[in-house]
């Protein structure tokens, strides 16, 4: 690649980084307090929240994945989009109010305060590093992609780039500075997708709007909303999908963190209806590209490069000056996605780790603040390792798998915990071991095997029996075991649903 | 002629709070706020069911509508397959809908709570 053709991005990817460090740097003077580090101090109104949530919430499978696999697979690959999307609907009814005013930092520390037991404590914070894991890692190859499509470099570069951005910016300022980085990465990403598209669609007008090309795929097939082409196979991976996404989402660990930043229960919803818009958004876009992708890149698809078809395209479509301008714009766009969702998980997995694994390290008990740092180090650079040493990993079933685990795991939790008072720990750690086992067998035959014939389908998107099989297993074990209800149960119901109107006791929170 | 006499009017404080009228305290493990509780509760969930079972009639059952009407899919609006319109954008001003009446309802659900507990409703 000449030097020419590496300079948008070169340029691209240096301002993102600064500005990325710029802006957290900036948030390092307003966090002192342990509070701020783990919760932003709990005072970030709604919209820079959700704008935060948007920013870390949209990842490389969004800005890239979708689109590209839109230009392969078609239609049935909307559905990625809308349940990344519903899945904030779900949580909003279920979660949202609730999981804000239980007044807890991390998933782990919810499960504790509700259940009052160290080992379903335990086996969250397993869970909740795991999960985070399963989803960092494509984030870290991804940039590798990214990086050497827009500059040529080679691919352990952009892991290592996105790494350290994101472990300066962790240390230096926690949640609060992360808060800020977030929120403009949300106003970036939209800009850097939103105004490319409308040129590009604007060329395509100009040019008479000519039809897609009949080329690798069959055109009626790529409009055929379900996978597989249809058929009762297809209707059951595209349902299994549908779960997996639509429950999944209120069990990620970075998601799930964001809401206790939240004032308190109302603001957490009106957040989450937030997100919910800028979301919606966001995802008009990729289908634009995807579609534009059939009539004037069909060779990426057959070519099996499809992945980087939102940074190609502006190139093929338009050329001069204008095209690496568009070009280095997207590029932005790529980059931050990979900054902004390894950041939200990063803070997830380091405060998870600050509190329940280096809250006491080298003999003697650290600070709040410390730990973090030591959590924060350790959340980056394994899966980091991990993304260098293994740089083949399908990248986008490994995100698809990470909502499989979710909806397998926490959602069942979150969802008994709030709503039925019948639960017990030995219930919750049950049913996080059946939904862990199915999903995560799963994950682990899908990275493994090829074979995808008869019953093998069950194994390709676990989500539609592992799901009601946590479940069931939740509430049977907890009815066996109805003598271990915890003597708090009703106070605690009590305050995860009455109105902050009323000055219940929230001395704790 | 006479005066007409007015009528005796009962002059008294303002009335007191009895005893049900005291904002219920939810703490307490009372037979009173555990009802309390529960109707609140039993009324959030009913609106988060509704709102999932509109989700899953409008969004949910795309797949078996597409399913079941074979050349639905294909069907052309404006120069562009139904499938993608209806997924592609439709279905967002939907969940943002579905999103606003819920956050309506919860919080007309919580006030009419807090009325209740404070004994005027």
């Amino acid at each position: 690649m000449s030097i020419e053709d590496a300079a948008p991005g070169v340029i691209a990817v240096s301002v993102v980084a600064i500005a990325t460090l710029a802006i957290g740097t900036w948030g390092l003077r307003l966090s002192r307090t342990t509070s701020d580090f783990f919760v932003a101090s709990r005072t970030v109104n709604p919209r820079l929240n959700a704008s935060a949530i948007g920013g870390e919430y949209l990842s490389a499978a969004s800005f890239l994945g979708v689109a590209g696999l839109l230009l392969t697979f078609g239609a049935e690959m909307l559905w990625y989009p809308i349940g990344w999307t519903a899945g904030y609907l779900v949580l909003l009814a279920l979660v949202a109010a609730p999981l804000r005013r239980s007044g807890a930092y991390t998933l782990p520390d919810f499960a504790e305060a509700r259940l009052g037991s160290a080992g379903v404590r335990a086996t969250c914070s397993v869970l909740v590093v795991a999960i985070a894991w399963l989803y960092l890692l494509p984030q870290f190859q991804g940039a590798g992609l990214t990086l050497r499509s827009a500059v040529g470099a080679p691919t352990w570069v952009g892991p290592l780039v996105v790494g350290m951005v994101v472990l300066v910016n962790i240390g230096s300022g926690g949640m609060r500075s992360i808060t800020f980085v977030q929120a403009f990465q949300y106003w970036l990403k939209l800009t850097a997708l939103l105004l490319p598209a409308a040129v590009l669609l604007a060329v395509w007008a100009g040019d008479g709007a000519p039809a897609a090309a009949g080329g690798a795929v069959d055109l009626a097939e790529w409009s055929m909303p379900l996978a597989d082409g249809g058929g009762g196979r297809g209707l059951y991976l595209t349902y299994s999908l549908i779960l997996a996404t639509f429950l999944g989402t209120m069990g990620l660990p970075h998601v799930v963190v964001r809401f206790y930043t939240n004032p308190d229960g109302p603001a957490a919803r009106r957040t989450t209806l937030v997100v919910l818009g800028l979301l919606g958004i966001f995802y008009v876009l990729p289908p634009v590209y995807g579609a534009l992708g059939r009539v004037y890149a069909d060779e990426l698809a057959s070519s099996g490069r499809s992945d980087v078809l939102v940074l190609e395209l502006p190139r093929l479509m338009v050329g001069g000056p204008l095209g690496d301008v568009l070009t280095g714009l997207v590029t932005a766009g790529a980059f931050a996605a990979f900054l902004s969702t390894s950041s939200g998980l990063s803070i997830a997995v380091a405060g998870v780790l600050g509190q329940d694994v280096f809250d006491r390290a080298f003999g003697r008990r650290l600070t709040g603040v410390a730990a973090f740092r030591i959590g924060g180090v350790v959340a980056v650079v394994v899966p980091l390792l991990i993304a260098l040493a293994l740089p083949n990993v399908g990248v986008a079933r490994a995100v698809g798998l990470a909502f499989a685990v979710a909806a397998s795991t926490f959602c069942p939790l979150l969802v008994l915990g709030i709503w039925w008072r019948r639960l017990t720990d030995v219930g919750a750690v049950t049913g996080l071991a059946v939904g862990f086992v199915g999903s995560g067998s799963a994950v682990l035959w899908a990275m493994t095997s090829r074979s995808t014939g008869g019953w093998a389908v069950l194994l390709e998107q676990p989500a539609a029996w592992s799901v009601p099989l946590a479940f069931a297993t939740m509430v049977l074990a907890s009815l066996l075991t109805a003598d271990r209800v915890p003597v708090h149960t009703r106070r605690f119901m009590a305050r995860l649903h009455a109105p902050e109107t009323l000055h219940l006791d929230r001395s704790s929170s | 002629m006479t005066d007409a006499v007015p009528p005796r009017v009962r002059v008294t404080g303002p009335p007191r709070r009895s005893q049900a009228q005291r904002p219920v305290d939810l703490r307490a493990d009372s037979p009173l706020s555990e009802v309390y509780l529960d109707s609140l509760l039993a009324a959030q969930l009913r609106l988060a069911g509704r709102i999932l079972v509109l989700l899953a009639l409008a969004v949910g059952s795309l797949p078996l509508v597409f399913f079941l009407v074979p050349g639905l899919a294909e069907q052309q609006v404006a120069g562009l397959p139904l499938s993608w319109l209806v997924l592609g954008v439709g279905v967002y001003p939907v969940l943002g809908l579905l999103g606003w009446r819920y956050v309506v309802r919860a919080e007309r659900n919580e006030r009419d709570f807090v009325d209740l507990t404070r004994g005027s409703g």
